[in-house]
């Protein structure tokens, strides 16, 4: 059994909040640059190079990235030998979270109740917290600061099973043609594929973890997604939706077995400005 | 290659305003979210003032992070327009021209751009570190409570937008996808 102490993974994530939303990964980086050589639109070229450009311009001047700083998604992978001391965990998340965005000033984007008052709660929290027992003695943090406007552009359907294959490939390139210039593209699009309907959704947040462009180990999820990768990237949206060849910077596509008579999908949107973090106590 | 424009925005320069055109602007912008929209639209119904003057305005759908010591404001980049599609035509038919944020408007916000004459103006999503440095002063002068949403006052300095809908019915979003749309059988 290992200890780790409340405080710890407070401090961690205020810090991961912090940094998080300054820096983008290298990976997605990497692949904006792509997505400029790839382009074929002057006008979505020259937005490209606006976004790398304020990338530099945030970590040299500490602004953050964009100004929606997002809601909290906390996912934890906690091992079962780990044992938390010296407070609760989901209290030291957001105490992490409140740290973060006041230290970091970053906006505080929660209010208290979704149909009612809409008071802000002035600190960001309550975190959308996920944890998987896993395993172990470590604590594995992931944090992601998702905006408002791209995961608006969310959206989930149960398809029929006998809908099949195409039916995931055209629900999700028809949303992405809806949706258009809203959810600040170029996106990166996060698909769940089976379940119930809330795992759906889980899957396709949680494949947004992964680095950007990084295909499926399943040799049939990856050719889903550079298929319907391929289909959006036609659809000339681009970069802000000014019109365009890169539309998305990647498909990420998982799957989980669901029930005979279902065939859940989920899209969970991600704008360019993809912003997400790990630790492991 | 970008044109220097100078706010107000009145009908003798909207006239020249192209859809795909890029600008820097320069002068005095008003920010408003959704809850501001609200009020401003329900003092409208109750004939009460709004808290500024609305007639050649413009308005950047905006509300940014909290502004570190020493600095102007903090990142301040556009938020999706779309939300404020349901207030818009009202204060279109105030007087408002200019109208600046990312994402497409409602078929009745792009008509009422063409009868009333207003442009919408997209700024890019995500780059609020970057549109910061145009912002050379900024003032709540309004519902201050909202906070991060309240109702400001910028000055900016070169602001660089691009012409999304012109008073002409030009939509960019439509135009660019056209250009690079690939049609699968």
């Amino acid at each position: 059994m290992k200890e780790i102490q409340a405080g710890d993974i407070t401090n961690t994530i205020a810090r991961l909040f912090e940094h998080s939303c300054h820096y983008l990964p290298p990976d997605v980086i990497a692949a904006l640059k792509q997505a400029k050589e790839k382009e074929k639109s002057q006008v979505c070229r020259d937005v490209l190079d606006r976004i790398l450009e304020n990338v530099e311009i945030a970590g040299k001047e500490q602004i953050p990235l964009c100004q929606d700083t997002g809601a909290a998604v906390v996912m934890l992978e906690l091992g079962q030998e780990v044992h938390i001391t010296k407070g609760d965990l989901y209290t030291a998340v957001n105490a992490g979270v409140r740290q973060g965005h006041d230290k970091g000033y970053l906006r505080k984007s929660i209010v208290s109740q979704p149909c009612f008052a809409r008071v802000n709660t002035q600190d960001n929290t309550p975190a959308m917290i996920h944890t998987d027992i896993v395993p172990g003695d470590r604590l594995k943090i992931s944090v992601l600061p998702k905006g408002g406007g791209s995961e608006n552009c969310s959206s989930l359907t149960v398809l029929t099973p006998a809908e099949g294959r195409q039916g995931v490939v055209d629900f999700v390139v028809n949303l992405v043609d809806e949706v258009g210039s809203n959810p600040c593209p170029p996106v990166i699009i996060g698909v769940g594929i089976g379940g119930t309907t809330d795992k759906a959704m889980f899957i396709a947040k949680k494949a947004l973890l992964r680095k950007v462009g990084e295909p499926s180990p399943d040799p049939e999820v990856a050719d889903l997604e550079r298929e319907i990768l391929g289909r959006v990237n036609n659809l000339g949206i681009g970069a802000m939706g000014y019109g365009g060849t890169v539309t998305a910077l990647a498909v990420h596509a998982e799957t989980f077995p669901c029930h005979i008579a279902s065939m859940p999908v989920a899209v969970n949107m991600q704008c360019w400005c993809a912003r997400r973090e790990e630790a492991v106590l | 290659m970008s044109k220097k424009v100078t706010l107000p925005l009145t009908d003798e320069v909207l006239k020249d305003l192209k859809t795909g055109d890029n600008l820097l602007l320069t002068g005095v912008i008003y920010t408003a979210r959704d809850a501001v929209h609200k009020r401003m639209v329900e003092a409208l119904g109750q004939g009460k003032p709004l808290p500024f003057d609305i007639k050649g305005a413009t308005i950047y759908y905006m509300g940014p992070t909290p502004t570190r010591p020493g600095r102007i404001i903090g990142s301040a980049g556009p938020t999706t327009s779309s939300r404020m599609d349901a207030y818009a035509l009202r204060l279109i038919t105030e007087g408002l021209k200019g109208m600046i944020g990312k994402g497409s408007r409602s078929g009745d916000v792009k008509d009422a751009m063409v009868k009333y004459k207003a442009v919408y103006l997209g700024a890019i999503g995500g780059a609020g570190a970057l549109i910061s440095r145009s912002i050379k002063k900024a003032e709540v002068v309004a519902y201050e409570e909202l906070g991060a949403e309240a109702l400001r006052r910028l000055e900016v300095e070169d602001f660089h937008v691009t012409v999304v809908n012109d008073i002409y019915g030009g939509d960019l979003y439509e135009e660019g996808k056209a250009k690079y749309q690939v049609k699968t059988p």
